[in-house]
């Protein structure tokens, strides 16, 4: 099973937990809905979509309402940290949650608890997190964007905020800063670095690359980066090899956008809609 | 009294035709460089938040770029706030020359404004906020929910409703695009 950790920018959506399912561009749980154009109700949808095209059961979530000051994310850290350890999940995605180490190291004690130790997926809040913890090595995927990645590198900085090229991204040092995060320990076990182009890398440096379709207008699209984490959390969760998945991934997400034939103007429900068709064609090329 | 308030009132010049009449403040963390910003400003003075030049390796994403003349006023002004650069280097290269933090891309029917790492784009004709991206901070998602489909007139301002530095890059995209727009 696939479970996603993450938050939703609802003042009062309580502390959820259960599978979700998708009407029209709402995501649903126990009930509750939240709009999918945004954040992990994003990463969600399109994980949804994934499992759902592939015959996966649909992937569980732990939600609560934050709108960034990191109230909702104590409560599901709390929650997690004396909850997770029972649970059998074989993908676990941690996303937008406020970065806060003590209880990331809880909810991580949690998890080497479970057995089997499920394959843990970090981005956004939770993975700088993992990284300010030290124990970045303990996951299997990060998926972060260049300036994101820039702070992975930054064996020193505390926080974001003290890195250089967190907010001034810097795509031609890519190769330069995996490698840094790697000699560090500063990294999951694979790197999926989300940008103009597709990175995977390893320890051992760059295994692939994605740059194509482009479509200039999505650069201008809130969301397509949780729609990314999303397809490759779903894809690994059917047992396929990391590597493989976030190739596939990465080609998905594309040609999802592709087929969308967006303009700047265009919201990540859209291109969500058109993920069953870049998975066909994605799954088609490979065969 | 009255004359205190006068002077007060009138931006304090930069020269900024000339490279070599600027310094740049470099922070450790850019929370220092949004107060000392926000100091520098509400004191008169004529300054800009830019990005680091290549040169300069220590130090945050950010730095102020300020009138070299008025150094020791400025420092005198960020000391008795207690804030205290890690650097205070004159713009004396090519090479020390602060980066812009805005991109501008037109999209014919739309327009685009990168600030640092945060994208806001709008719909030229109606003003309308179609769209924003970029940034894992954790108010993003609460930014991009309460600002896209609004106006640029009627959206509420990232700096009232934000909390991290993401929110804050995206508050100077909204007021240059504000500025485009109002052209």
């Amino acid at each position: 099973m696939l479970a996603v950790v993450g938050t939703v920018p609802v003042p009062d959506f309580p502390l959820v937990t259960g599978q979700v399912t998708l009407n029209q561009d709402l995501i649903d749980i126990l009930g509750y809905q939240v709009s999918v154009n945004r954040g992990t109700p994003a990463l969600l949808a399109a994980a949804l979509i994934v499992c759902e095209v592939l015959g996966q059961p649909a992937p569980y979530a732990y939600l609560v309402g934050d709108l960034g000051l990191g109230e909702g994310s104590r409560r599901l850290y709390q929650y997690l940290a004396a909850n997770l350890k029972k649970a059998h999940i074989h993908t676990l995605v941690f996303h937008y949650l406020q970065p806060d180490v003590d209880w990331h190291n809880r909810v991580l004690f949690a998890v080497e608890e479970m057995s089997p130790r499920p394959i843990l997926i970090a981005d956004a809040g939770f993975m700088y997190a993992a990284k300010m913890s030290g124990q970045a090595s303990c996951y299997d995927l990060f998926t972060p964007d260049v300036g994101e990645l820039a702070f992975l590198a930054d064996e020193q900085a505390p926080h974001p905020f003290y890195t250089r090229g967190f907010i001034l991204h810097q795509e031609d040092r890519v190769p330069e800063l995996i490698a840094r995060a790697y000699a560090h320990d500063n990294a999951a076990r694979y790197l999926l670095v989300k940008g103009q182009q597709d990175y995977l890398a390893t320890r051992a440096g760059i295994v692939a690359t994605v740059a194509h379709p482009l479509e200039p207008a999505l650069e201008a699209l809130g969301g397509t980066g949780d729609t990314l984490t999303g397809i490759v959390a779903a894809l690994a969760s059917t047992g396929m090899a990391i590597d493989q998945a976030a190739i596939m991934a990465a080609r998905v997400n594309r040609f999802a956008g592709h087929y969308a034939h967006p303009t700047p103007a265009t919201q990540v429900a859209e291109i969500i809609r058109h993920i069953p068709a870049g998975l066909a064609q994605v799954i088609g090329s490979n065969l | 009294m009255r004359w205190r308030g006068i002077f007060k009132r009138q931006l304090r010049s930069r020269p900024d035709e000339s490279q070599a009449d600027l310094g740049i403040l470099v922070f450790s963390h850019t929370s220092e460089v949004i107060r000392a910003e926000k100091l520098l400003k509400a004191a008169g003075w004529q300054i800009r938040v830019m990005g680091p030049p290549p040169e300069i390796q220590s130090g945050c994403d950010l730095v102020i770029e300020f009138p070299l003349i008025e150094e020791l006023n400025l420092v005198r002004t960020l000391e008795a706030a207690q804030l205290s650069p890690l650097q205070i280097v004159p713009v004396s290269s090519p090479l020390m020359k602060p980066v812009d933090l805005f991109q501008i891309k037109d999209f014919g029917r739309y327009l685009m404004i990168r600030a640092a790492n945060m994208k806001l784009t709008v719909d030229k004709e109606s003003q309308l906020i179609v769209n924003i991206s970029g940034g894992g901070c954790p108010d993003v998602p609460y930014l991009a929910q309460k600002m896209v489909g609004k106006t640029l007139a009627t959206a509420p301002r990232p700096k009232e409703i934000g909390h991290t530095l993401c929110g804050y890059a995206l508050q100077l995209a909204f007021e240059e695009i504000v500025r485009q727009c109002s052209r």
